[in-house]
């Protein structure tokens, strides 16, 4: 990986983004991980929390008591410190999906505008094994690398106003699982019948940002099998 | 804790809300909280609650609801045409109830937005440090879902007023909005288009809620040479999205993370602004550098001090 200088960008004017890359690369994402980790091990009065992603971190600050330079200067100092920090292990995680038909209604067109079949689809997508590269849009909603670049499809240019809990799809070079139902722009191509996210669980996510997914493909009936039994 | 109120009836889109639920944005859980915050923390304070005790945020119409015990009530925000026991009453001013009061709450007429607050807060438990509803969530508030008819909420501990709050003033929630907005963080995509947005005045459609304010009005293109989609980053409330299709979408507090490009920034101190802003009503956007922002953002905090150790 080439050394990039690190951007900083206003979020609005109470929270900055810090660009550590551009593309989807497990060593950037590490270091976004490792500066969420300093973060949390330095904590800093004006700094009041900080969000990872692919190769971003968005950091919200107290404008009363921290200015743009004096953040971006800090951040830039605590990354000369990377290396350091305390990682979690990771772990790998198997979520079944039961692929096509009405839960994947956009298999079609992801198959039919990367010159493939719904069964090739299915195939390269579940045969990956995904770092969990970023946790947001809904809880529990993980956002995975390693998408096979021939299933690579762009987002709905206008966002679905609903899309199902469990529902797992494509845009652009990402892929990733709705664990609840929410609005969405991605291409969906199958469902879990797992519960991914319960607050009132000892451990409210099954996974966190550093693991691996690796989805395994089920039949509709042994899809509510497990939709059952988790359920009860 | 004890049995406050019992909801009669509870208008479209009634939730449970404090200032928010910040720390948990890693676990996807977004900040959620009052949309007008500027009209709940004066409703709090006016009962002589702190700033982040629950209260109900009541959207378009508000609700009916019976008192189940003594305590002083505070209603601001959208001017619902509050009555009690049928006869008119005063928003933006402590109101002392008795058990047996009725409050009935009609339609907005200006704004849409309409915050209840009551002595000590409405009480429901803590979910990861907050006792906002996340609607998209399910959790949080009321078992994470709007208030409905037969619902009966607890009041936390708090003494009655010795004498009652009044606000000589009140915000205006006109219909043609004006918000400040920074560029960026993605305004490298559109340096061709960028003075088009602002010089631009959009709808709102009906399209509007918690997670997000759609807008309608002219096409924004971007750069011929800015890609498709972005790889989704960390959102923040204000962020306005620029979907392919060209039409904003100014988001709220119901998210964390997106992947269209965002086009400006609604600074925070206008954040409440769009709180109020409902079907029809027109917006436009008024580019500012972060430098004003962070200047508007120490006198908003000013003001609003200065208002709270006024009540």
């Amino acid at each position: 990986m080439a050394e990039r200088k690190t951007e900083f960008r206003p979020s609005g004017d109470r929270s900055i983004l810090a660009t550590y890359g551009i593309e989807v690369d497990p060593e950037i994402n590490e270091k976004v991980r490792q500066m969420t980790a300093l973060l949390a091990d330095h904590p800093h009065p004006g700094i009041l929390a900080a969000v990872g992603s692919y190769c971003t971190l968005l950091v919200h600050y107290d404008p009363q008591q921290m200015g743009f330079a004096e953040l971006t200067g800090l951040l830039l100092n605590l990354e000369q410190t990377l290396g350091q920090a305390a990682v979690p292990e990771a772990r790998t995680v198997d979520i079944p999906v039961c692929y096509g038909g009405g839960f994947g209604p956009d298999i079609g067109f992801v198959a039919e505008r990367n010159s493939m079949s719904t069964e090739e689809v299915i195939s390269r997508h579940s045969s990956a094994d995904y770092r969990i590269y970023a946790i947001g849009f809904a809880p529990g909603f993980c956002y995975l690398g390693g998408l096979d670049p021939r299933l690579h499809t762009p987002r709905l240019a206008t966002p679905r106003r609903k899309v199902v809990a469990g529902s797992v799809g494509i845009a652009g070079s990402q892929t990733g699982v709705y664990p609840l139902a929410s609005p969405g722009g991605w291409q969906l191509i199958g469902r879990t019948p797992l519960c991914l996210f319960a607050p009132g669980r000892q451990q409210p996510l099954l996974y966190g940002p550093g693991d691996t997914i690796h989805f395994r493909p089920i039949t509709i009936e042994e899809f509510q099998h497990l939709h059952a039994l988790d359920n009860q | 804790m004890k049995n406050a109120f019992r909801i009669l009836s509870p208008g479209p889109c009634t939730t449970v809300q404090d200032l928010g639920r910040f720390g948990a944005y890693h676990m996807g859980v977004p900040v959620s909280g009052v949309l007008d915050d500027y009209a709940g923390r004066i409703a709090n304070w006016l009962v002589g609650n702190s700033s982040n005790c629950a209260l109900l945020e009541m959207t378009m119409i508000g609700a009916e609801i019976e008192f189940l015990t003594e305590v002083d009530i505070a209603i601001t925000g959208a001017a619902m045409n509050p009555q009690i026991n049928g006869q008119p009453c005063r928003q933006w001013t402590s109101i002392r109830l008795q058990s047996g009061d009725v409050l009935h709450l009609g339609a907005a007429e200006n704004g849409c937005r309409t915050y209840l607050a009551i002595t000590g807060g409405v009480e429901v438990p803590v979910v990861l440090g907050s006792r906002s509803t996340y609607l998209g969530g399910l959790l949080g508030g009321l078992d994470g879902r709007v208030v409905v008819a037969g619902d009966i909420l607890k009041r936390g501990a708090g003494p009655l007023l010795r004498t009652p709050k009044s606000l000589p003033w009140y915000p205006l929630y006109p219909e043609n909005i004006c918000l400040r907005a920074i560029a960026g963080p993605h305004n490298g995509y559109f340096r061709d288009h960028l003075q088009h947005f602002f010089k631009a005045t959009f709808e709102v459609t009906a399209d509007c809620n918690r997670m997000g304010v759609r807008l309608a009005g002219p096409t924004i293109d971007r750069d011929t040479t800015a890609p498709e989609s972005i790889l989704s980053e960390p959102i923040v409330p204000g962020n306005v999205q620029m979907p392919a299709s060209g039409q904003p979408i100014v988001l709220m507090k119901e998210q964390t993370i997106g992947g269209y490009t965002n086009i400006a920034t609604v600074i925070s101190s206008d954040i409440w602004r769009l709180g109020q802003a409902k079907p029809d009503d027109t917006i436009r956007f008024v580019q500012i550098s972060l430098e004003e922002a962070h200047l508007l953002y120490r006198e908003w905090a000013g003001f609003l001090d200065a208002a709270k150790s006024f009540l």
